[in-house]
């Protein structure tokens, strides 16, 4: 949840020993302190837990606080600041690299609010089960046929190149839908602080659809990457 | 505080350079040289290095070596296509580390390395007239881990604290970024002697963002003379019979033949390659620059690849991308040119010189470093995914390829069986699925577990890539609490006691290094007096009476001609006695003129 950069508990400068709460540098002597480790990426860039981004802003946010923790600022410093830059400095960089891009950016949401470590596993959209186990029969013809005879495997061929099309089409639809979801999201997100019991289910099941489409698209990325592995190795 | 400088190790040819009042600079030698050839050789009188080592490789070729570059961080397995065509034996460590013998020295690529680096360090020294301890050196962008190590190593043995590993793309980015005021979207593509990279970037305010990077460690300009001397090899079998393989020093007058046949093609359309067969036959033949670019141009072709990847993994197309900037003495083939023209259509920039840019860059990443340049700031990435091994030798990849450096990933372990106390963690780099066909970075083992029941231990890794794009572990228990000390083993590099030894036996070794260092430190020494004392006739001038001052310029006439010899001795004893000859003028400017505090003070001791 936000706010707990003032729930922190106090803490001391591990230089001068004064009082620090959660703040990046010391007030008295102005040393860097270590990362405040409950932040989440979004807290760490001081914006709100929104899917639509403004990535120039985020940019801006980035380079910013690049400018004030990069190691190489750190160079002259003690060993103790110089890790403390480095620490900084990674989290930080794999905030931006996680939100800058939309679907890790809602994978990292999903873990998030789940409290979840693991990576969203890969499951097949139901409505495709059979065209699926149809196209991994076709696809083990094909590899056998390409041994045997490869005039006979042009046409199936043919058959695996209009399903890969099929399946980015697929891949496009899914992105299509997860990212009209992102406005949802952000709405419900600004008032769930005062959100009615019906209104938490709500968004408890938006993420619960942004997670099957998430599982969808990872899974069928991977067979698309098959497909294509597959067909290149033709050529 | 002494001066960093920047340093770039090449595999054909090392640079070094310098920030002057916010200007890199390259350091020249006495002659005004400024590329100082990768070749190292060795007589009964020590180590040779550069140009007088490149001379030697037609002289002496079983015991000079070159592109030793391309050896680093690797193991004999890895290097069967070079180990054909090295005048010298490569053999192999226990270790796995690889050893170049040298008549009767047996050297590790790092050591070599460091006889390179301490040649350029004595050169800044001898330009700078002071001491240098460190340096930030540029390594290509596709190096892994353990080439990164390697060099980092290199530096440690020769002396000098590498302050931080650059990628060659991106330090040519930071001059071209500096000099020349370039923005946007840039491409840099680097064709060096050994080694291909491509960065993509983004330059923004004063923010060097690497997008993506790609490459090739394994492609340069030594690829393309492999190619013309296998040709000339050839046709030289054909017509006369001789096999010149054989004969190191036949393969050394071609290689160097076909080099300059490649270099004068960049501009002439036909050079000519003379090659003495034997006695009584001389090799002669027009190559034209047609028939070169047919011989290489399927290695040209394979840079394309990586410019593609790189493209994609930016998520940007040829369009994108504002400017393209050319690196590395390769690049002034016109057939490289084209291909690049035609692949990012916009013609490519080389104002700045291909062979010294990297350099310059270094210089200015150094002075980045020292606190001098403020607004400019480079994020890098990391140009290989990093992974652990995991059940059935699958990889699991814990860092993705281009994240942005520094960069972290934690991970959990535990155990298998009950009471099991230790557990193996073996670290790779790479883009394949399985560790076997990825690059074995480094193995550890977490050990001091307290026996448990299976599965209930809870051991946090953290695996860290720094700045300079080399991994740290540090490994937590997240149960008790206590931090488990992780010793890891590199998979093809020197351990922390091999590194200490080394820089220790460079010392023993280095007595005529030693020597040479006495030299410079004697030489600039001199300057420095004769600079104070020059300065001080002229404000005493009508302090001395004619004798003192006759004696004064006697011995810095003899200090100035001991200067120009090689006897350090010699010099030092010089400066003393012009340091005596002073004390009276000393004297009587500082009653003139200076706090009585400061009496009895030498000159070359005043400020």
């Amino acid at each position: 949840m936000t706010g707990e950069k003032d729930s922190l508990a106090r803490s001391l400068c591990w230089n001068c020993q004064s009082a620090v709460g959660g703040e990046y540098f010391c007030d008295q002597c102005i040393k860097i302190q270590p990362a405040p480790p409950d932040l989440d990426y979004f807290q760490r860039f001081d914006i709100p837990r929104h899917l639509s981004i403004d990535l120039q802003d985020l940019e801006q946010r980035y380079h910013k606080l690049s400018r004030k923790f990069h190691p190489d600022l750190f160079q002259q410093n003690s060993d103790q600041e110089k890790a403390i830059s480095l620490e900084i400095s990674s989290l930080l960089n794999k905030a931006y690299g996680t939100l800058r891009d939309p679907i890790t950016r809602v994978e990292y949401l999903i873990r998030l609010e789940e409290g979840a470590v693991k990576d969203i596993p890969a499951k097949a959209p139901p409505d495709l089960l059979e065209e699926i186990l149809e196209l991994h029969e076709t696809l083990e013809n094909y590899r056998q046929l390409r041994e045997t005879a490869p005039d006979r495997a042009v046409d199936l061929q043919k058959i695996l190149i209009t399903e890969q099309g099929r399946i980015a089409d697929r891949i496009t639809a899914l992105e299509k839908e997860l990212f009209e979801l992102f406005d949802t999201w952000d709405r419900w997100q600004d008032q769930r602080g005062s959100a009615s019991a019906d209104q938490q289910k709500q968004g408890r099941s938006l993420l619960e659809r942004m997670k099957d489409l998430i599982s969808a698209r990872t899974y069928l990325k991977t067979l698309l990457q098959e497909l294509n592995n597959e067909l290149s190795d033709k050529t | 505080m002494s001066k960093i400088v920047g340093i770039d190790l090449g595999t054909t040819n090392s640079l070094v350079a310098y920030m002057d009042r916010g200007e890199p600079k390259i350091i020249v030698d006495r002659n005004g040289r400024a590329l100082i050839p990768s070749v190292i050789s060795v007589d009964s009188q020590g180590w040779i290095v550069g140009d007088r080592a490149k001379e030697r490789l037609l002289t002496h070729p079983e015991s000079t070596v070159y592109s030793v570059k391309r050896l680093m961080g690797k193991g004999l397995a890895d290097v069967q296509v070079e180990r054909k065509y090295f005048p010298v034996p490569l053999t192999e460590k226990q270790s796995g580390i690889i050893q170049v013998e040298l008549n009767r020295h047996r050297l590790t690529p790092p050591e070599l390395s460091a006889l390179i680096l301490k040649e350029v360090k004595q050169r800044a020294e001898e330009f700078l007239g002071e001491t240098i301890k460190q340096a930030v050196v540029t390594v290509p962008a596709y190096f892994n881990d353990s080439q990164r190590q390697a060099t980092k190593d290199a530096g440690q043995i020769a002396g000098l604290e590498v302050l931080r590993i650059v990628n060659e793309p991106t330090a040519a980015c930071l001059a071209y970024g500096l000099q020349k005021k370039k923005r946007g979207v840039i491409a840099v593509f680097d064709l060096g002697g050994g080694t291909f990279d491509i960065s993509i970037m983004k330059v923004k305010d004063g923010i060097f963002e690497v997008l993506s990077t790609n490459g090739n460690t394994h492609l340069g300009g030594d690829d393309l003379d492999q190619r013309l001397i296998d040709l000339v090899v050839q046709e030289i079998q054909g017509e006369y019979g001789e096999d010149l393989r054989k004969n190191a020093r036949s393969v050394q007058i071609i290689r160097s033949e076909v080099e300059k046949a490649k270099r004068q093609l960049s501009s002439d359309d036909v050079a000519e390659i003379i090659v003495p067969v034997n006695e009584n036959s001389v090799y002669r033949r027009q190559l034209k620059r047609s028939e070169m670019e047919e011989s290489i141009k399927d290695l040209i072709e394979m840079t394309m690849e990586p410019c593609r990847q790189a493209l994609e993994d930016a998520r940007l197309t040829a369009k994108d991308v504002d400017e393209v900037i050319l690196v590395g003495g390769s690049t002034r083939m016109p057939l490289v040119r084209t291909r690049v023209r035609e692949f990012f259509d916009k013609e490519p920039h080389s104002e700045l010189n291909p062979d010294e840019v990297v350099a310059l860059g270094a210089a200015i990443q150094a002075d980045i470093l020292a606190g001098g340049i403020q607004n400019m700031l480079l994020l890098d990435v990391t140009p290989l995914s990093l992974g652990i091994e995991t059940m059935g030798g699958v990889m699991s990849v814990l860092i993705p390829r281009n994240s942005t450096i520094p960069t972290s990933a934690k991970e959990l372990f535990t155990t298998f069986v009950d009471g099991q106390k230790s557990v193996d963690v073996h670290v790779y780099q790479g883009e394949r699925e399985l560790v076997k066909d990825n690059r074995s970075l480094a193995r550890f083992q977490l050990s001091g577990l307290d026996p448990l029941p299976a599965g209930m231990p809870r051991i946090e890794v953290n695996f860290t890539i720094d700045a300079n794009g080399i991994l740290q572990v540090s490994a937590k228990d997240l149960r008790g609490g206590k931090e488990h000390s992780v010793e890891v083993k590199p998979s093809y590099g020197l351990g922390d006691a091999d590194v200490e030894r080394m820089i220790e036996e460079s010392f023993k070794f280095a007595k005529s290094d030693m020597e040479a260092r006495l030299l410079i430190e004697a030489r600039n020494e001199a300057e420095t007096i004769l600079r104070h004392t020059e300065r001080a006739m002229v404000q005493g001038e009508r302090l001395i009476n004619p004798d003192e001052k006759a004696r004064v310029q006697e011995n810095m006439s003899l200090l100035r001609e001991a200067k120009e010899g090689t006897d350090h001795r010699l010099i030092r004893e010089r400066i003393d006695q012009l340091d005596k000859a002073t004390i009276k003028l000393a004297e009587l400017l500082m009653d003139s003129s200076l706090r009585s505090g400061l009496k009895d003070k030498k000159f070359s001791e005043l400020p």
